[in-house]
């Protein structure tokens, strides 16, 4: 029952009036960003970083808890209203919510999706309470080569479980081990790839890494490609349900977070996978098969519930262990290291209050998002209609404030533009991104704790799997690893039999 | 530009193949700059000199190595899958089009305004340089109300200049503007 007395601990953080309005505008910014079309949460809470660098650090973690639901939920409103999800997470909300919408169902849209995110995000922050804290128990006494097998899972996680190319991911994955590696060396402070600079030897900034790769190098990339003529998006009123949908519904929200939840927990691409398991899912137990794809309002209850309690996951993994399984998760480890604090699991024991605050206003956001995001839905539909020309223009703008603010150094907007640059390149050549901004936030990290588990074992090799923990961690990468040749195999072996 | 020259026609049509087969294979620029990344990587490492007293039989030279050498692999692999016909995929989304051929003078021109901005935001301050990077950003691609342009970007530039200095404690510098006022 610890667990129970830290989190009313965390309320009591969390329900002071100056926390509270933290959160609401936390929400309320999220919700605006997220809605803004070409805008996914990643890019949502990069740009908004800046935002919380004059709080102090548990204000700043509850306006970013705020920030993450409600950009997690206004990708879903764009999708819904417009048809063309920006991120993959998104698109389940596309299939089924857009032909409501054409159809005039619109606002039942919104709100089963509304009700969806309030309903995954409360049973999925209910277990994050339930699990976290024994997570961190069991992972408390993990040493260096623990660690270091906990990010090379990472590190194989991202670059083979995501993206259609391994080769293409790896590429990204040493793009961002190269960035990290510059500037002044953690353990010896000799210079690497510095160049002789002195701005460099501080190394680059994950936040401006962040920032240059999700949204300058998104916003060159859509300017080079600009849609002449942006979709019209549907007009919606204020979202209600019906008792015959809420009938259809319930079961679909109280089903989607067990699926999306320990996607969330995995490095297996976060919302994408659980958000389609569970479209399918509903599609399959549904009572009314003939409106799938013409607007079947299970398809967007479930999925939405899922997505939202799979953000839940993610934060236990990035909370107990400092694994990022998202590239938000990856920003937000990015956000904790702004403040000088690890995530892991000492964290829990170090931070208390921040942990416990940060959970507790996961529950105030939740409320908020739904208080406030129904009657505000017809506004959110409106920001969708903002001129293309000026959505990337004020992207840019902020992008260039957040940079800037990290420092105060005009140097920083230069690697700022580098790395936008980087990111568009990699988008046209399908580089993902992801691989590229996880390696930045935990090779130097990672570098650390291998040599750390070297100087322990004294350059002995074994040292770095001499504990049971490791060894089961990379078993699982060695299937990560194996796994797409086993199965080219077995269809080979298949179609040979079918032949 | 293109003055009339008098090419046998068949080495224009290889020239011409040429051309378009790089253009086909242009995914092995990527291939280079990994290369030429790999190679930089490498040298630093191999250069450095580590007379300070090492903590560990890893010194900070391993990791490096390690990534150049990487580098350099997965430069081979990619150019390997090129080769083979495999083509990374361009990134969709809301407001790409990618029937189209990549414009390229507003990418250059965005970046030109940005680096512009990124010179004045201290001798001008601000929200001067905020405004003109958004105004310089929007016209770049393809608004062209010059009434409404320019008053929307002060606007907001100014709002976010007074959120993020005087609300947030994010300091900004104002420059001369906001020393008069």
């Amino acid at each position: 029952m610890n667990a129970l007395n830290s989190l009313m601990d965390g309320f009591g953080t969390a329900l002071t009036p100056l926390n509270l309005l933290w959160a609401a505008l936390g929400v309320l910014l999220g919700t605006a960003i997220g809605v803004l079309p070409g805008i996914g949460p990643a890019m949502a809470v990069a740009l908004l970083l800046p935002v919380t660098y004059g709080l102090d650090p548990v204000a700043a973690f509850i306006m970013f808890a705020g920030i993450y639901y409600g950009a997690m939920f206004g990708g879903s409103t764009t999708s819904i209203l417009l048809n063309t999800p920006g991120e993959s997470a998104a698109v389940v909300a596309a299939m089924e919510g857009n032909p409501m919408a054409k159809a005039g169902r619109g606002a039942q849209a919104l709100a089963a999706a509304a009700i969806g995110h309030f309903a995954g995000g409360m049973i999925g922050t209910i277990l994050l309470v339930a699990l976290a804290p024994t997570v961190a128990d069991l992972a408390v006494d993990i040493g260096a080569p623990d660690y270091f097998a906990i990010m090379v899972l990472a590190f194989i996680a991202v670059t083979s479980v995501l993206g259609s190319s391994r080769i293409r991911g790896l590429a990204s994955l040493l793009i961002g081990l190269t960035i990290g590696l510059v500037g002044l060396d953690q353990m010896t402070g000799q210079q690497r790839l510095t160049f002789g600079s002195l701005q460099l030897a501080d190394g680059v900034d994950v936040v401006i890494v962040a920032v240059g790769l999700f949204a300058i190098g998104e916003a060159l990339w859509v300017a080079a490609h600009l849609r002449r003529g942006a979709a019209e998006p549907i007009p919606v009123g204020r979202p209600w349900l019906g008792r015959d949908d809420v009938r259809r519904t319930w079961k679909s929200w109280l089903r989607g977070p067990f699926i999306g939840f320990p996607f969330g927990a995995i490095p297996a691409g976060g919302a994408e996978i659980p958000t389609f398991l569970s479209y399918v899912a509903e599609k399959r137990l549904s009572k009314h098969k003939d409106e799938w794809g013409k607007g079947a309002i299970e398809g967007v209850a479930g999925p939405e519930s899922a997505a939202s309690a799979s953000a839940a996951g993610t934060l236990v993994s990035m909370l107990t262990l400092g694994l990022p399984t998202t590239a938000v998760a990856a920003v937000m480890l990015a956000a904790f290291q702004q403040y000088g604090i690890q995530p892991g699991p000492l964290l829990f024991e170090r931070e208390p209050e921040l942990v416990w605050g940060l959970i507790a206003s996961l529950f105030v956001g939740m409320v908020l998002l739904l208080a406030l995001n129904l009657p505000l839905a017809p506004v959110w539909a409106k920001l969708l209609r903002i001129p293309r020309p000026y959505l990337y223009a004020g992207i840019m703008s902020f992008a260039a404030v957040g940079a800037y603010a990290v420092g105060g150094e005009v140097v920083d907007l230069v690697i700022l533009l580098v790395i936008g640059l980087i990111g568009f390149g990699m988008r046209r050549y399908g580089l993902p991104v992801l691989p590229a901004v996880i390696g930045v936030i935990l090779g130097p990290n990672a570098e650390q704790q291998l040599r750390r588990a070297l100087q322990i074992s004294d350059g002995g090799v074994t040292g770095l799997v001499n504990t049971p923990f490791a060894v089961t961690v990379y078993a699982v990468i060695v299937l990560l690893l194996v796994w797409p040749l086993v199965k080219r195999l077995v269809i080979r072996g298949r179609t040979r039999a079918d032949a | 530009m293109t003055t009339p020259t008098e090419l046998p026609e068949d080495s224009e049509k290889a020239a011409g193949g040429r051309r378009s087969w790089l253009r086909e294979h242009s995914e092995l620029g990527v291939c280079v700059l990994l290369l030429a990344l790999g190679v930089l990587v490498l040298t630093d490492a191999l250069t450095m000199d580590v007379d300070i007293t090492q903590r560990g039989p890893v010194g900070p030279k391993t990791v490096p190595v390690v990534v150049g050498i990487g580098l350099l692999v997965i430069a081979a692999l990619l150019a390997v899958d090129v080769l083979r016909g495999g083509r990374g995929e361009a990134e969709g989304g809301e407001d790409i089009d990618l029937s189209e051929p990549a414009d390229w003078r507003t990418v250059l021109l965005l970046s030109g305004i940005f680096l512009g901005a990124a010179a004045l935001i201290e001798p001008a301050g601000f929200p001067v340089a905020g405004a003109l990077l958004f105004w310089g950003a929007a016209f770049a691609l393809g608004s062209r109300r010059v009434d409404r342009d320019p008053l929307i970007a002060a606007v907001l530039s100014l709002i976010t200049y007074v959120v993020f200095d005087q609300l947030l404690g994010v300091p900004l510098p104002g420059g001369p503007l906001m020393g008069v006022l």
